[in-house]
């Protein structure tokens, strides 16, 4: 059986699992209409243009995964922030971990969406929020008629929340191959503040495809700074869909960082609904082998006087390949928009594949909005000039590469992240950086 | 210190060095002058090592050890350094951040463990204070938005914290007013020592006035066509090099 018709017959399945009598099933069973309709995207969509599934859909997932392998914490420690305090959303084959997690219901909600999507008190919100920015191509639809389990986080008004929360995804390879559906729901309430890190992690050679979806609302001036660590095994891919809500003066960010994985699409969708927002968008890409990341943005600005800042650098190694497409849509109301957009990139063989896209469209008169894209390799005489004071040519150009990563970097705003995004790189380019830049 | 035996070098099969012979020793001073297209930053690249030009024929021996196989970092371990006519622009490494990967790569090379962070800094300090270097400008990216004159500077601190046995200046005086030339002059005498050599490649002699050379060689077609103590730079600044073709085609 096809992926799709097994995942359509799976729905049924589902439902003996899940309340159908909330108003959520309704959403449900709706998106998987939707999914039944359009099923998975291929390459004669002009956003799946540089980007097959073929590859990844040919598996024989398994759709509801079965009992929780054991997992020692020392083995996993390392995929976790775990120098600084944290709260922890820990899901194992797609089911809550208790045991790893640190949950909160102390002033604000950090906790599972499954009992978000079942226990009345939470119900406002989900009929406030769920579904609400999500859009309804394929692959959300299927999300959306899957949803039952992932992070639910709400901060209410003037909320600052001390520390950051991780949202940590394992699969264990229990199964021959495991497809999973996480949902998460974020909700920043006015003048609220929360820093999240998101991370998907697959412990076995099996071949696990994610398919997850986040909605992120911030309210009135409220801040959310969200990063993804993508640094995968080679057998995982992931496809990650970002929808962002901003109400006025509110400022978010979302950092992803790809560095692993067999394929890795990630659509990230802003939507700036009000006046004077920021919306920052960045990324730093270091794949080689055969792997594949494709980034796909927008940014809709539908007010006047909002910034965005889209900045995302690339390195690819062997026959990798990457592909941005940065849209900025600027509505004729949008006037004083300033959208910048930049996406270099660095190939580090002839193999290699870059497929680099900018699309702008402006309805507005009166606009700042600037876009750059460069191809490179590494620049030979910066190279030569190194070596001469006596730094070796691997050194220098993983010093090149680092510094052209860096201006991403100088953006994050958690100390411990930037040093485990700088150990990565030093790691991924086989060196031994012995300063910070 | 430094031997060249009938060294011919190429840049896409493009004859540039036809056969120089240079002899350096140590707590000597050369200068090598000549016009445009004459071959003299090709010298200093090929001394430094870059892969670019073709060495043909010929040898380079430093410290009596052959030196045509080495790599460019290899030169600089074992003490060749080259100040850049183009230093070129690093976003993102800092001045501090470079010249301390440079000294502890170096040291690695010898065996030796990476430098104390204090004894950098102290170093760093007398350096900067010496060429009136600004503690800000260290922490600037490497070269970036740099002005001339800085980049030259910045080129001599380099010289001044590595410590190198050769220094090659390639046309360090371009670019600087009198000033920072002044600087830069006295911060090269103040590194010489009988125990190094310097080789200044110049168009002028404004700054031979500073750093006196004990020999001057004149480069006319890829060859050293004319050799001749300090004074042979004030007749060339005098004179012009036509005298010189005229003598050749004499």
């Amino acid at each position: 059986m096809e992926l799709k018709e097994k995942l359509i017959a799976s729905f049924m399945a589902f439902e003996n699992l899940v309340d159908i009598d909330s108003p959520v099933h309704d959403v449900r069973s709706e998106a998987i209409k939707e999914f039944e309709t359009q099923g998975f995207p291929s390459r004669r969509d002009e956003a799946w243009k540089y980007t097959s599934l073929n590859s990844i859909l040919k598996h024989d997932y398994s759709v509801f995964p079965k009992s929780e392998n054991h997992i020692d914490y020392n083995d996993i420690k390392k995929y976790f922030i775990h120098d600084i305090d944290t709260y922890k959303i820990v899901f194992i084959d797609g089911k809550y971990s208790s045991h790893f997690s640190e949950t909160t219901h102390d002033g604000i909600d950090v906790c599972l969406m499954s009992s978000a999507l079942s226990k009345p008190k939470y119900r406002p919100i989900i009929e406030n929020y769920f579904n609400k920015v999500a859009t309804k191509d394929g692959l959300t639809s299927l999300n959306t008629a899957f949803s039952q389990e992932g992070a639910y986080i709400h901060i209410p008004k003037n909320k600052s929340v001390a520390k950051p929360i991780q949202i940590v995804h394992f699969s264990t390879g229990n199964e021959a191959a495991l497809m999973l559906q996480p949902r998460n729901l974020i909700v920043v309430d006015e003048n609220a503040h929360v820093q999240i890190i998101e991370r998907h992690q697959s412990l076995t050679e099996n071949p696990v495809l994610t398919n997850t979806v986040t909605e992120i609302f911030a309210d009135k001036r409220a801040i959310v700074d969200y990063y993804k660590i993508q640094n995968d095994n080679e057998n995982a891919s992931l496809i990650d869909s970002t929808f962002i809500d901003q109400k006025q003066e509110s400022c978010a960010s979302v950092h992803t960082f790809s560095f692993g994985g067999k394929l890795t699409r990630n659509n990230l969708r802003f939507y700036q609904n009000g006046e004077r927002i920021d919306s920052t968008l960045k990324g730093v890409t270091i794949i080689g082998n055969k792997q594949h990341v494709d980034h796909n943005t927008l940014v809709h600005h539908i007010e006047p006087n909002c910034e965005s800042h889209q900045d995302y650098q690339g390195i690819f190694g062997d026959s990798s390949v990457g592909v941005f497409n940065g849209k900025v849509l600027v509505n004729k109301e949008a006037q004083k928009t300033n959208a910048f957009q930049a996406n270099n990139n660095i190939l580090l063989s002839d193999k290699a594949t870059i497929n680099t896209k900018p699309q702008l469209e402006i309805f507005a008169d009166d606009v700042k909005c600037s876009h750059g894209c460069t191809i490179g390799q590494l620049d030979e005489s910066a190279i030569f000039y190194m070596q001469s004071r006596g730094i070796p040519e691997k050194e220098a150009k993983a010093l090149l590469l680092y510094a052209f990563g860096n201006s991403v970097l100088s953006s994050v705003k958690i100390p411990e992240i930037k040093q485990r995004i700088t150990n990565i790189i030093a790691t991924k380019l086989g060196i031994n950086i012995g300063f910070d830049l | 210190m430094l031997k060249i035996n009938n060294l011919h070098a190429s840049i896409n099969d493009k004859a540039i060095l036809k056969g120089i012979n240079l002899e350096v020793k140590a707590g000597e001073v050369h200068a090598i002058m000549g016009p445009n297209g004459s071959g003299k930053s090709t010298l200093a690249s090929v001394i430094a090592g870059k892969d670019e030009y073709e060495m043909t024929e010929g040898e380079i021996l430093f410290e009596n050890e052959n030196i045509n196989e080495l790599s460019p970092e290899e030169r600089a371990h074992k003490g060749v350094f080259l100040s850049f006519q183009y230093p070129v622009e690093i976003p993102g490494v800092s001045v501090t951040n470079f010249i301390r990967t440079a000294i502890n790569e170096t040291r690695k090379a010898k065996g030796l463990p990476d430098m104390p962070a204090n004894e950098m800094l102290k170093m760093i300090r007398e350096k900067s204070e010496m060429l009136e270097i600004d503690r800000k400008f260290l922490s600037r990216s490497l070269n970036e938005g740099f002005s001339g004159g800085e980049k030259k500077r910045n080129e001599i601190f380099q010289l001044a914290m590595l410590e190198p046995k050769l220094a090659i200046l390639d046309e360090t005086d371009s670019g600087l007013d009198i000033d920072a030339l002044r600087i830069v002059a006295s911060g090269v005498n103040k590194i010489k020592s009988e125990d190094n050599a310097v080789i200044i490649i110049t168009h002028y002699q404004r700054l031979l006035d500073h750093i006196v050379p004990d020999f001057v060689h004149v480069l006319h077609e890829g060859r050293i066509v004319k050799s001749g103590g300090k004074e042979l730079a004030h007749e060339l600044e005098e004179k012009g090099y036509d005298w010189i073709k005229e003598e050749l085609n004499a």
